[in-house]
């Protein structure tokens, strides 16, 4: 630092030029910082607010339009905490709340993959521990570019690894999550990491600097040159078409999920002892956007010593410390009287910890470097960002699109046309086994893991005593939402909460990632508008209220958009998780692996109706390279009718196994339940057998009902308005299709296993 | 029986180890690395996880911790002491079983459930077992694969001391498929996969495990 740029600086040298657009910054918002403050900002308020404002940070192409969730949100009694604190806080009943939330990490995933996908499950984490809750599980949502381009060969291992070494060694148990492969994510993959946290009620944490002379106190990792202009630079901004990703390396951050554990550890002592006024964790945007956010939320100033950070380089001045995203850090305000203990609590962990500040009255966040004023601005003025109405005009190609009727494809002649395609289904990147990913993941520690990938929904054990427990399951189609963005998220949605509905479980509460390319784009506007609506009226229906998500714009390079992605966060409570349903088949005489033996083998039902509905079906794309027409219509309320029948069903041990039908249709269910369950099964379809194989119809899932429960199941499907078709019986060990095909089950897992492993060595 | 089970900075399957001593009729008592006290239980466990990150070779500042300069006399003297994975990799570094782990063959972590043989049950965590008995455990680890010179392996295998062998694929390169080995007194015993995620069936493969447990709080009854 050649000379300090101080705030008696800045008042004296009003017409120096400032770099605000290398900051990403327009004029328009300089201008707005400079009114704000009544001079130019110094260099390291330049640097707050340049983080703050990004669209990362700020929201301010978004808000307009996320005000819809709590704008129609459905009452709901479950809710403690909802939109706007770090996440949601849902209340599942004996004293436990569960707190959720999926986050984007796609920028640094691309640029450097392994701590990318790292930083971005340690990132998420630090959210939930925030909310004052034990981290239980993590999942990943994960889409590349072609499984076979040179490309995705170098980002999928190194996002896999990353989210590997970072969440085993953490501690927590990767549950579930997707993975899918398609041409418009070369490029621009996304990574999303869901965390969820368990908590007793009166555990709450809140993000608010609350009473004058209370300390602020930094605890962690020191504070490095790494993650610096994360938020602004690197997430807020288009890939450019050459290579220019190379430059943006130091951008990413590097994870210490040691570090994190201790922190994890150390931060539900300091709960537990009562020794916190305040807390935040450190993500983008780091020390300025934690001290803004928390004085802004709480009595509203703050005094920052910045050389009392705990730094790892000790060339930072002040607008790297105020932008470092150094991870495994996080800010707590804290009485003045119990310093000492909060300290000895750090102590005990090895975690380091610094009084840098205190809490004020005076509105202002002041922040010095060895005495001389830095930074003094309203910190609401950067908490809330500027609000941008952006131009959305539907794209003209959209017609087109919708026009293209897959009705027109050639189908299957016979039954060994539909054989090879069901196959062809099988092994394809984006249905095939994910064992090659999921077997680097722990799914056993903590010993509370019901059911894990490839089950439809993860299931957690909470209460050991009464069963209680939670599931959870994500979902997005990035077809689906090119071919209509309103209609596709409704499915993703729908898809999630079936999910959740088949492991027996009750679906409470929704969190979204919303991966889109540019907001400066009118027709990625629109996408993202016709997403956003989808999503609050679909949740209005389902009567499941959004608690809390996150925007990843500019997933795009030059002007290549990816395929509107929004990933949604389901969540549901268990009432017993001895009572859980899992997607395979059981053995022959009925009984599901470990339970207890039935008589007979169960039939199977297919719940739901199929409508010949392939518009951006797996069958439609990849045996004809087709995308067109419009995806298949949900029917929420049919939803709805499904889910409380399928939960009522588990609570009464009717059902041996039950899958949700997605991509692929019911050939791709009855395959993976045949291949979960090492159970063949035989089934004669009602009428055309081509749309009742791969049709992807909504509200529908393949269920397993126990021998001698048919009829009472048949009275409970009538009674919750379900429609269904008894379709056949599980044994044997082939998947046969009665007048069409037989495949012998190692025949399906000689197609469904090698793919991946082939790709990926 | 109170049977300790030891938290390392950076251990994950404490609670989990715990867990398992309580559904095999046991008491679990928490030891903390920084303590040079045992509490008087009457058997240790080390648990899996990643003890300081496992950032340098596996278990290798571990076995420094201060409960350790308790624990390696204990052992030396009879205390019955099990290390699963992370556990397993101390109790090497410490020199208290033979060998070393190292990275798995394929360079990956590798998360399965697997078919294991029990080998030896003359030890004081396997007596519930019999000798040749086969059961499905969970291995999840990254430096699992178990190396040791030929002259070590050929001792352990004529004095019956490999314990537990990977009874289908060797999944991590394992010398012999060596999955878990004891000392020559067969008070301690190590192994990479994880006996405590399979001690009931609905959070685990089996409940194969809990014999492992069952064996050193009910040693009388099982023996």
């Amino acid at each position: 630092m050649t000379s300090l740029d101080t705030v008696a600086r800045a008042e004296s040298s009003a017409d120096l030029p400032q770099p605000y657009a290398e900051l990403g910054l327009t004029r328009d918002e300089y201008e707005k910082i400079v009114t704000t403050l009544g001079r130019r900002p110094t260099g390291a308020e330049l640097a707050l607010y340049s983080v703050m404002w990004s669209e990362h940070c700020s929201y301010k192409s978004s808000k307009v339009h996320l005000k819809q969730f709590a704008a129609k949100a459905p009452p709901s009694g479950a809710l403690l905490a909802g939109i706007g604190h770090n996440a949601g806080v849902v209340d599942i009943g004996q004293g436990y709340a569960v707190t959720f939330k999926i986050e984007s990490h796609n920028h640094p995933s691309y640029v450097e993959p392994h701590q990318g996908a790292a930083t971005g499950v340690g990132g998420i984490v630090r959210d939930i521990l925030a909310m004052g809750a034990r981290p239980a599980a993590v999942m990943d949502a994960l889409r590349f570019g072609p499984a076979a381009a040179p490309d995705t060969a170098r980002v999928l291992p190194g996002v896999v690894s990353g989210i590997s070494f970072y969440g085993n060694c953490l501690g927590l148990p990767n549950i579930g999550g997707e993975l899918d492969f398609d041409p418009s994510y070369a490029g621009n993959p996304l990574v999303n990491a869901l965390c969820v946290g368990v908590m007793r009620h009166g555990d709450l944490q809140v993000a608010a600097a609350s009473g004058p002379g209370n300390k602020v106190i930094l605890f962690g990792s020191t504070t490095g040159p790494d993650g610096v202009g994360g938020a602004s630079v690197l997430a807020s901004a288009a890939f450019g078409a050459g290579t220019g990703d190379a430059a943006k390396r130091p951008s990413v951050q590097v994870g210490d999920p040691f570090t994190e554990k201790l922190l994890v550890e150390c931060c539900l002592e300091l709960f537990a002892a009562g020794l916190v006024v305040g807390i935040q964790d450190l993500g983008a945007a780091g020390v300025a956007c934690a001290t803004t956010e928390l004085a802004a939320a709480g009595t509203g100033g703050m005094l920052v010593r910045l050389e009392e950070v705990p730094l790892r380089d000790a060339t930072l001045g002040p607008p790297e410390i105020l932008m470092s995203e150094s991870q495994e850090r996080m800010m707590a305000v804290v009485e003045p009287a119990r310093v000492g203990e909060f300290l000895a609590v750090c102590a005990k962990w090895e975690v380091r910890a610094a009084v840098i500040g205190e809490v004020t009255d005076t509105g202002r966040l002041v922040m010095t470097w060895h005495g001389e004023p830095v930074v003094d601005i309203p910190p609401a003025s950067a908490a809330d960002g500027p609000v941008y109405h952006r131009p959305l005009a539907r794209p003209a190609a959209q017609d087109a699109l919708a026009a293209a009727d897959p009705a027109a494809l050639p189908r299957p002649a016979d039954g060994a046309g539909l054989r090879a395609d069901l196959l062809a289904l099988l092994a394809s990147p984006g249905l095939a086994d994910k064992s090659w990913v999921t077997d680097q993941y722990d799914r056993y520690v903590r010993g509370n893991t019901v059911l894990a990938m490839p089950e439809d929904g993860g299931l957690l054990r909470v209460d050991e005593a009464t069963g209680l427990g939670i599931a959870l399951a994500t979902d997005g189609n990035g077809r689906y939402c090119r071919l209509d963005p309103y209609r596709g998220t409704q499915l993703a949605l729908a898809e999630a909460y079936r999910n959740v509905a088949a492991t027996g479980a009750r679906p409470l509460a929704v969190t979204n990632c919303l991966n889109f390319g540019s907001p400066e784009d009118p027709a990625v506007m629109w996408q993202f508008a016709e997403a956003v609506r989808g999503l609050a009226d679909g949740c209005a229906a389902l009567g499941v209220p959004v608690t809390g998500g996150n925007v990843s714009f500019y997933n795009q390079t030059g002007t290549t958009a990816i395929h509107p992605t929004p990933v949604i966060g389901v969540l549901g409570v268990h009432d017993d998780v001895r009572r859980r349903v899992g997607m395979g088949f059981p053995a022959a005489d009925g009984s599901p692996a470990g339970g207890p033996a039935a008589e007979g083998p169960a039939c199977i039902v297919l719940l739901g109706r199929t409508e010949p509905e392939f518009g951006g079906s797996s069958w439609a794309y990849l045996r004809h390279g087709h995308l067109g027409g419009r995806p298949p219509a949900p029917d929420l309320d049919a939803e709805r009718r499904l889910a409380a029948l399928l939960a009522a069903a588990a609570a009464a041990g009717l059902l041996a196994a039950a899958h949700d039908l997605s991509d692929g249709g019911l050939a791709v269910a009855l395959a993976e339940s045949c291949l979960r369950g090492r159970t063949g099964c035989t089934v004669r379809l009602p009428s055309d057998p081509f749309t009742w194989l791969f049709s992807e119809s909504a509200g529908r899932c393949a269920v397993a009902v126990r021998a001698g429960a048919e009829a009472v199941f048949g009275r409970l499907r009538e009674a919750h308005g379900v429609p269904g078709e008894t379709i056949g019986a599980v044994g044997g060990d082939s998947l046969v299709v009665d007048g069409c095909f037989a495949i012998p089950l190692a025949e399906l897992a000689a197609a469904h296993a090698p793919t991946l492993p082939a790709l990926f060595g | 029986m109170r049977i300790g089970v030891i938290t390392f900075p950076g251990s994950l399957d404490d609670r989990d180890a715990a867990r398992a001593v309580r559904l095999a009729g046991g008491e679990p008592v928490a030891l903390w690395h920084g303590d040079r006290d045992l509490r008087g239980v009457d058997a240790v466990i080390l648990p899996g996880g990643f003890s300081y990150g496992d950032y340098l070779r596996c278990g290798a500042i571990a076995r420094f911790a201060p409960v350790m300069s308790e624990l390696v006399p204990a052992a030396r003297a009879g205390l019955p002491v099990l290390g699963i994975c992370n556990g397993f990799q101390i109790l090497c570094e410490a020199h208290l079983l033979p060998g070393a782990l190292t990275r798995n063959a394929g360079l990956r972590f590798v998360t399965r459930d697997l078919p294991l043989r029990v080998e030896n049950t003359q030890t004081a965590w396997t007596r519930a077992y019999t000798a040749g008995e086969q059961i499905v455990v969970p291995l999840k680890s990254g430096e699992g694969a178990y190396a040791a010179d030929p002259g070590t392996l050929a001792g352990l295998e004529a004095s019956g001391q490999v314990v537990i062998r990977y009874a289908g694929d060797n999944p991590n390169g394992s010398a012999a498929a060596i999955a878990g080995v004891r000392n020559a007194a067969g008070n301690v015993v190590g192994l990479m996969p994880h006996p405590e995620h399979a001690v009931e069936p609905l959070t685990g493969p089996s409940a194969d495990g809990l014999g492992f447990f069952t064996s050193v709080v009910s040693p009388g009854v099982l023996a």
